[in-house]
């Protein structure tokens, strides 16, 4: 307490809040959240509609153009939410060592398989 | 942090052990567990892709276990988690648009989330399941 008059008032407002960078991660999981919007939707309504197909009519429509470009947006938007939303959860419920460890895999997961995925629809979309 | 807090295990605020469920609150963990759900169907879309990629072996391989019970009602789960996220989501959305905070509407909105996600997991289902033959 009497230590506070010793601060600057710069020092004294940056030592308010938990991380400083609370408005970032509640914005940018409703930028993500408002994009999966459209884009579940589409993806959903596309598997309803190629339920029983084989795997030739599925590459077929995975090259086509569009389909190609809301994949790799889809997997963006869903990782980037993903990791955001499990990030809060393990921020929430684990209190214990492995807090940490727990949070690197969530991100380091999240980005591979984002990864993993694009790649894979690159790979179809201008594959032989 | 001058001065060590002292550890003494108080309980916890609030105790839901002995909290009657509601409606909001229900909701509430209900889109927090929906989406670690959707979570693990995001790691299966990207199995999907990795394996359609890799060609008409792997695809079919994945196209069996797809096609096992264990993995239908993964499906049917997903489903409904996916309706009940996208609708609770919206409900989110609206309330940090400053939209339907009275009582009333938080409950008229809750059940309205309930019903739809309900029925669209049926119409899904049902409608996959025509096309499918």
């Amino acid at each position: 307490m009497n230590r506070e008059p010793m601060r600057s008032p710069l020092g004294q407002a940056l030592g308010l809040g938990s991380a400083m960078n609370g408005l970032e991660h509640w914005w940018l999981q409703r930028v993500t959240a408002i994009a999966l919007v459209p884009l579940t939707v589409w993806f959903a309504a596309s598997l309803i509609a190629h339920a029983g197909n084989d795997d030739a009519t599925f590459i077929v429509w995975l090259r086509t153009p569009t389909a190609t470009i809301l994949m790799v947006l889809l997997l963006i938007a869903l990782f980037y939410h993903t990791a955001l939303g499990l990030q809060v959860v393990i921020e929430d419920y684990v209190h214990s060592g492995m807090k940490i460890p727990a949070l690197l895999c969530v991100r380091f997961g999240c980005f591979a398989l984002a990864v993993a995925g694009i790649l894979a629809t690159m790979r179809i979309a201008f594959g032989a | 942090m001058a001065n060590e807090t002292p550890k003494r295990s108080r309980p916890l605020s609030p105790n839901i052990q002995i909290y009657r469920p509601q409606l909001t609150s229900v909701l509430s963990i209900t889109n927090r567990i929906t989406g670690v759900i959707l979570s693990l169907y995001a790691v299966v879309l990207v199995a999907w892709l990795v394996a359609a990629a890799e060609g008409p072996h792997a695809y079919a391989t994945v196209q069996v276990v797809m096609q096992s019970w264990v993995y239908q009602i993964f499906l049917f789960v997903c489903t409904f988690s996916f309706f009940l996220h996208l609708c609770g989501g919206i409900r989110h959305l609206a309330w940090d648009a400053g939209y339907g905070f009275e009582l009333g509407a938080i409950y008229a909105s809750g059940w309205t989330v309930v019903g739809a996600s309900t029925a669209l997991t049926a119409i899904t289902w049902i409608t996959a399941r025509a096309l499918a033959g």
